[in-house]
């Protein structure tokens, strides 16, 4: 029995479908991220949630009772607005207490959680400042705080990071996780930064235009995309078409222009589902998974035609038979390849992945 | 660089500071009927005008309007601009603009459109007689001076309180919501305080310029509820009394300033620290 | 909580209707054919516009204000748009001074600046002088354009003038070519509000002005305190409506709400 659900939701806004038909169920303690890019839906999904917009149709029931008509203020959910939007006129401790105050908790009582919250955000020094003296960081603390010293049922992110600069954010991402973790509270949170969705969630939930693409664990949608939407919204992709030639349920071989790859792995769907011979599909390899060579050894020759230094990796884009392909290596300290240079490149066959199917062989 | 403002220096040393400054001498004049005013340094003035009850009353009719005019446009503005904000264009802006306009258009109207209406054969009247009510005498008394103020004033209450709330995160009331505040008390403790400076700027203008009014008190007023602006109009151009009607305008301009400064010390300190 | 509840919106209709009232009624109790102030419930009638012709003292008035308007708004704006530049884009000693001395007849009550120009033109035999009027009202609507003008000039993105520059203009070029047009919308929105405050200014003509130079205000106000007759409300309808003309080209050229408020 799912502590989250989302049955059939939908929205629309006149003609403009802006969710439909989403279907989710998250565990108790768990940590889901709603992850696409702008205008899939992730944000209306989860105002849907809180209760500011109203669902056109469907149902969201909360451990066992059915939030859909509620008003956002009876649901006492935990809430961190992109804006954090923290009460401006009111210290970091009024701004946190003021949940508390809502619920009519005793002074005493307050005061306690109040402090314990601010603990565990590591703000205690600054409870009575007010929010205009504090940095992007601190004041997203302070929005966390006053969201989780409630302790609600559900705690909802959106794009939380969004504002902070590149460093402070990956900080954040692991504090935050951390504090998710100690508390235990089920979180969802929004965001388009697929990386960030990757460290901290326990799931992905992947949108396009409303949909719901793929839910799955981290490790499992980078690995195993779906679709092609999946495949390069997250980590970068190399997607080849080709014709299928020959397929079991140990693997596949597609005709990529006059070479064969092989699928390793195999395709696990269903029969009706799983590509025949002579049908039109898309695989594709993440760049880590391909191996340059310098003395030309390897399954195709190839022509580095640019590279890109990104501190612990080197990125480099080869030209070969079957087009140009994105490699990424680690960087071992060894001299990178030049542009220009003449390699070899390969794979393990295990490595690379049917995504989908294009057209049926008539 | 002084070329391109030493014109508009001079132009207004000459048409405001210095006859400021002649006003500040004349007050210190002696008035003869006869001859008018004569160069003088005494105090005399100041103490007629402070001293006697019929000018004590004059000051605190007209304070006294300016205090509950302002309190009109508070209660009656701040909300309107509120209302305003949750509105969508082109609603907004059209109605934005019906309130502000009346601004561009001329005292003298406004003020003559009020006295229609209150009139004893006004409009208002007649609507009364339609329910059998009245008539009420409306018209010359405190009360007209004061609707009629609230009616001019108005803007000046809603512009700034509109820019606070142009200011204002619409996500702090959701987020007031969301941790089961009702949209009452969202109002009162998240919307209210963060536009307290709008509504301090609009009452300081609402005060400062219905203290110093003119044209409706003296159109809807009559001759017999007078206001220190009408009070220095009947000295210059009545009596003839220069000096007298200068120290009522300078006293005028002084009490205003203190009040005004008090009222906003008052209130930057409760409310001050929080708004940056 | 976008929407508004319908005890909002009953209060807001109560606002809009007390704000139009005055206006409202004095557009309708022109057209009334009757000789007291009454609605035109039973067909309009342009008699009391008529019986302005009757008034050569108003026809006069109105010319005298359109006049005063038209120059004060122009002069104002010799006087606030080199100063205006000059405090907007230059640091000099005694810059602060300037933009209040300019800025102050905003917080100086109309009053108080009458009775110290009374006095003033009094002493220096200035009184029933339209040049020196004219001067009068260009400082009361100064303060308008000033502030336009800084906020035009404020707002302009400077690299645009050294883009012009490294192509090889010279500064009055820039001027001319680049600057100026970018800040006409804010000069033509100041000379109109500019225009309209005169049109409208009462407080401080009322003791400036002198039998021959009455502005259409003035004249108003003296015959209100007199009589109460329909050729108020038709003298006033037509102020309405050229206020309204001037707003009209004030939107177009700068845009009402913003001119009002600030950027809307």
């Amino acid at each position: 029995m799912s502590f989250l659900t989302l049955a059939d939701v939908s929205k629309s806004f006149g003609n403009l479908h802006a969710v439909a038909d989403v279907n989710l169920s998250v565990e108790k303690g768990e940590f889901v991220s709603l992850l696409g890019p702008s205008g899939c839906g992730k944000t209306t999904t989860l105002q849907m949630i809180a209760g500011f917009v109203q669902a056109t149709s469907g149902r969201i029931v909360l451990d066992g009772r059915d939030i859909t008509e509620m008003k956002p203020n009876q649901r006492g959910l935990g809430i961190v607005f992109q804006s954090y939007a923290l009460f401006p006129h009111m210290t970091v401790a009024q701004n946190v207490r003021f949940g508390l105050e809502m619920r009519r908790v005793s002074k005493a009582e307050s005061d306690a959680r109040v402090r314990e919250a601010l603990a565990l955000v590591r703000l205690d020094a600054f409870a009575e400042r007010y929010p205009r003296e504090l940095s992007g960081g601190q004041r997203q603390r302070v929005a966390l705080a006053r969201a989780i010293v409630i302790a609600p049922p559900v705690l909802l992110l959106d794009e939380p990071m969004s504002n902070l600069d590149a460093k402070l954010r990956e900080e954040m991402q692991f504090e935050l996780r951390a504090i998710q973790r100690r508390i235990g509270t089920t979180t969802i949170m929004v965001t388009h930064d697929q990386s960030e969705a990757l460290s901290i969630s326990d799931r992905v939930v992947v949108m396009e235009a409303g949909r719901v693409t793929q839910v799955d664990t981290p490790y499992r949608a980078y690995e195993r995309p779906e679709n092609r939407f999946v495949s390069q919204f997250i980590g970068k992709a190399n997607l080849f078409s080709g014709t299928v030639a020959a397929t079991d349920s140990e693997r596949m071989h597609v005709d990529v222009g006059a070479d064969r790859i092989e699928v390793g792995h195999g395709v696990h769907l269903p029969e009706s589902a799983a590509p025949r011979v002579g049908d039109a599909v898309t695989v594709c390899i993440r760049p880590e998974k391909v191996r340059l060579d310098a003395q030309g050894a390897g399954r195709l020759p190839a022509t580095v035609t640019s590279r890109f230094f990104l501190g612990s990796q080197w990125l480099y884009r080869v030209e070969c038979r079957l087009g140009e392909i994105l490699v990424c290596c680690q960087n071992e300290g060894d001299e990178p390849l030049s542009e220009g240079e003449t390699v070899g490149i390969d794979w393990k066959s295990e490595a690379v992945r049917f995504v989908a199917r294009d057209a049926r062989h008539v | 660089m002084w070329l391109l403002c030493a014109p508009s220096l001079i132009l207004f040393a000459t048409l405001v500071l210095v006859p400021l400054a002649m006003t500040l001498v004349l007050t210190f004049y002696r008035f003869d009927p006869s001859s008018g005013p004569i160069a003088a340094f005494q105090f005399g003035n100041y103490v007629n005008v402070i001293g006697s009850p019929y000018y004590q009353t004059i000051f605190l009719r007209t304070f006294g309007i300016a205090a509950i005019t302002t309190a009109f446009c508070v209660a009656i503005g701040a909300p309107e601009a509120y209302v305003l904000s949750k509105m969508r264009d082109p609603w907004r802006s059209a109605f934005l603009l019906v309130i502000l306009a009346p601004l561009l258009v001329s005292v003298v109207v406004r003020a003559f459109g009020w006295s229609m209406l209150l009139g004893t054969a006004g409009i208002v009247n007649q609507a009364f007689g339609l329910v059998g009510l009245g008539p009420y005498k409306l018209e010359y008394t405190t009360f007209a001076i004061v609707i009629a103020l609230v009616h001019v004033m108005l803007p000046f209450m809603v512009i700034p309180v509109w820019t606070a709330l142009q200011k204002l995160d619409p996500q702090t009331e959701q987020a007031a919501l969301s941790l089961m505040a009702s949209p009452a008390t969202t109002l009162r403790r998240i919307v209210l305080p963060q536009i307290m400076p709008g509504v301090l700027s609009g009452s300081l203008m609402v005060f400062g310029l219905s203290a110093s009014a003119f044209a409706i008190p003296g159109l809807l007023g009559g001759r017999r509820l007078k206001v220190a602006a009408t009070a220095v109009y009947d000295e210059f151009l009545g009596s003839l009394n220069w000096p007298l009607g200068a120290t009522i305008a300078l006293l005028l301009l002084a009490a205003n300033l203190v009040i005004m400064l008090t009222y906003y010390r008052v209130l930057e300190r409760r409310y001050g620290r929080g708004m940056g | 909580m976008r929407r508004n509840s319908p005890l909002a919106l009953a209060f807001h209709a109560l606002v809009i209707a007390f704000v139009l009232a005055p206006l409202v009624i004095v557009v309708l109790v022109a057209f009334t054919p009757d000789e007291t102030l009454t609605l035109p419930t039973h067909g309009l009638s342009l008699r009391w516009f008529r019986a302005i012709l009757n008034y050569p003292d108003f026809i006069t008035a109105f010319f005298t204000s359109i006049k005063l308007a038209f120059m004060s708004a122009t002069l104002s704006l010799a006087f606030a748009l080199p100063a205006g530049l000059a405090i907007a884009r230059a640091r000099f000693p005694g810059r602060d001074f300037l933009n209040a001395l300019l800025l102050s007849p905003l917080v100086i009550p109309g009053l108080v600046l009458g009775i110290a120009l009374l006095r003033f033109f009094a002493l220096i035999g200035a009184t029933g002088s339209f040049v020196w009027l004219v001067l009068a009202h260009t400082v009361i609507v100064t303060p308008f354009v000033l502030r336009l003008v800084l906020a035009a000039a404020t707002g302009l993105d400077r690299s645009v003038e050294h883009a012009a520059q490294s192509l090889g203009a010279s500064a009055w070029t820039t001027f001319r070519r680049v600057t100026l047009p970018m800040i006409v919308p804010g000069i033509t929105g100041g000379w109109l509000l500019a225009f309209i405050n005169s049109f409208d200014e009462l407080t401080m003509s009322i003791f400036v002005t002198s039998p021959q130079t009455v502005t259409l205000p003035v004249r108003m106000y003296m015959y209100a305190t007199e009589s109460i007759d329909p050729m108020m409300a038709s003298v006033s309808t037509l102020v309405i409506f050229v206020t309204a003309a001037a707003m009209l080209l004030l939107d177009r050229a700068y845009g009402l709400n913003r001119i009002l408020i600030g950027q809307h």
